[in-house]
This record gives structure tokens, sequence and C-alpha cells, in this order.
């Protein structure tokens, strides 16, 4: 059978100005696409964090370019940096502050692991005090590591339950 | 400037051994007025550095206050060394009075190694939290830590999350010197392993 219709796109006019999709698409398509990060930058990592955020590598591709230093308005903490047990109890406060959902990324070796600091200052691994959604590789990871754990976490969100979530929670 | 030259002020002042510039030795009563003195006769008015020496808890005297001084008119370094005269309680007279930036070198100086500045303005922790109960440049204190508290009640309840002791698998991260390949100049534990190009040591299981 040869359809007519040559369209490829939405017209409001022949589909009547409604759309049949699920709840869940509806709202993992939004979310992915307006991830607005907590930059967290403890140290070196911060400044590929920042690169990242650069016209070169232009992490607003993704929409996660909105870089919020008020907890209240992210949605994916980034820690870049060494955690120190100084800092790790704030960093736990600002996460506590964060509106759900939210989400961490572990970008490099030591916000993963302590990395090269196996020291009585360094917690080892931010995981221990936050939940993780990514780790990022590399001391520090380059731009485009970054950029892809942005894509990961996309992908991540689009196969949450989020409707069910929202109608139960 | 060298230890005669200031003899006859400070009859206390000994020569340092130094492989660099001159250096030495007074006794810590001694230490703010040699030091004004330097900074107001000597022109050594830039304070470089304040640290200490822990020379572990079997030596007597135990830790040692050095101050760097620079003269920014005669482009000469001079080294002020200082033993704390008590080893369970070390103490030395503060010289913040004297310089503002000695403010935060003696709160590092007292966080790390828990020598005491009297006259010190605000002798608190400047690195490690308040209330952190070790002094970490000890040569007793463990480079991985020891289990402690965390400072935020509300946090430890919620995660029970605590500083715990870092693994120290391999041993610390250490640089090989004089390597000029990067790839391997690399801060990594060390590789205690052997193989074809690197025997096995002699002695060892």
């Amino acid at each position: 059978m040869v359809s007519t219709n040559t369209e490829l796109s939405y017209n409001s006019k022949i589909e009547g100005e409604v759309i049949v999709t699920r709840a869940d698409a509806v709202v993992n398509w939004i979310r992915s696409n307006s991830m607005w990060p907590m930059p967290m930058g403890l140290a070196c990592c911060a400044i590929e964090l920042m690169a990242s955020a650069a016209s070169r590598f232009d992490i607003a591709r993704f929409g996660a370019e909105v870089m919020r230093f008020s907890p209240r308005q992210s949605d994916v903490m980034i820690v870049a940096g060494t955690v120190t047990y100084k800092m790790a109890t704030s960093l736990r406060r600002i996460y506590d502050q964060m509106a759900s959902p939210k989400w961490v990324i572990a970008m490099g070796a030591c916000a993963s692991t302590g990395g090269m600091y196996r020291s009585y200052a360094v917690l080892q691994g931010v995981d221990r005090i936050v939940p993780v959604d990514i780790y990022i590789s590399g001391c520090p990871p380059r731009p485009e590591a970054l950029l892809d754990a942005v894509i990961k976490l996309q992908g991540k969100i689009r196969r949450e339950p989020s409707a069910r979530k929202l109608f139960t929670a | 400037m060298t230890a005669a030259e200031l003899k006859s002020q400070f009859p206390g002042v000994t020569e340092r051994p130094s492989l660099d510039h001159p250096a030495v030795n007074v006794a810590a009563a001694d230490i703010p007025a040699l030091l004004q003195h330097l900074r107001d006769a000597a022109g050594f008015n830039l304070l470089a550095d304040v640290t200490a020496v822990d020379w572990s808890e079997k030596v007597s005297p135990r830790f040692t206050v050095v101050y760097h001084l620079y003269s920014t008119s005669q482009h000469a370094y001079l080294r002020v060394a200082a033993d704390c005269p008590d080893n369970a309680k070390p103490s030395v007279p503060t010289v913040s009075h004297l310089w503002a930036g000695a403010n935060w070198h003696e709160r590092e100086a007292y966080d790390m190694f828990g020598i005491t500045f009297d006259g010190h303005p605000d002798l608190r922790r400047i690195l490690m939290w308040d209330g952190y109960p070790y002094f970490p440049l000890r040569k007793e204190f463990p480079l991985a830590g020891i289990e402690t508290e965390l400072p935020d009640p509300e946090v430890v309840a919620e995660t029970g999350v605590k500083a715990r002791p870092a693994p120290m698998a391999g041993g610390p991260f250490v640089a090989s010197s004089g390597e000029m390949n990067l790839g391997v100049a690399e801060p990594r534990a060390k590789d205690e392993s052997w193989n074809e190009r690197r025997p096995k040591p002699e002695g060892s299981e």
C-alpha cells in the first residue's frame, strides 16, 4: 500500500494538534535534554569542566550548559576534583539541597576513587558520601570524556520509569 | 649576615650547617627579638616561610621551628631555626606581630605539628577541621590516616561516613626522580613485582 503522504514531520492540520506518546518518554526527553549542572569544581578537573562548557567543546549541545551555582536550581552534580574529608560534609549538604530528580557524575580519578591521594585527608571516592551515576576515568579526563559521560547519563535517564515514580512517589 | 655578626647582640646565636643559604640557630625565647632585629636593622624585610621539623619521637629536642627570611634589597636569604624546649607541649613565641603573613604560616605549623605559638591572635587549625584530634605531619602519624569522626553530625547520621585509613596497596604514590620518560615519571605506587626486565630482588621470598 502506497501512501500519498510524503510529509515526515508533524503537521498539526493532519494530526489535529494531538500527539500520542508515553509519559515516560516525554518526561525523560525533557529531563535528559535540560540537565543543569552543579559545578562542584574542587581541583584541576574543574579546568576541564570549564573547557567543556566553552565554545570548542560546547556542552550546550547536550542541554547542560547552564552551570548553576545554587544547588536548588541544578539537576546533575559534577564532582570535578579531589574531595577532602573537610569538603566531603559540605558536598553532601549541597547534594541534599538539590531538588529531585538529581544525578551525580564523579569526574576523574580523585572523585571516583581518591586517585593518587592515598592520604589521611582525602575521601577515597565520592561514592562513599553521595550516590554516583556515572564515573569518568582520567587524571584529568579530557572534555570529550565528560561529554561522553553526559551522553551516557542521558541514556540512563531515558531508561528510567519516571512516570511511575511521579504517580507513586 | 652571619652568626658571628649577630653574636654581639644575641649571644645565644650559633652557626647552623646549611647546604645553600646562611643559617643560624637561636633559642626559642629569642625569636621575636632576633627576627625584629633582622627585619628592622639588617634589611630582611620579607618572611618567606615559617615551618617546622619533627625529628621523630626518639630525638630530643624533637621539634624545630624554621623561619626563612629574604632581603629584597640585598637579594639574600637567611634561615633561622629554633628548637622547641618541650617535647610533649612544643611552643615558641609568635612573630605574627612582626609580619602579618606569619599568622597563617603559624596556624599551619600548629595544625600539622601541634606546635603552639604563644601570643598568636587566632591559633586555630587551618587545613584540617576544628576538633580533629591528631597532628598529621608528626612522625608517629601514619600517612594513611587514623579512623576519625567527621565534624558534621547530621551528615554522619545520614551517611555513616567516617575519615578512614586510605588503602595503601603497593605503598604511597611516588614520582621517580631523574626519569625523562614522562610515562614512567608520573607519580604511581611502587611496582614491587619482578619479571624478565626487572630481576627478582636478592633475599626475597
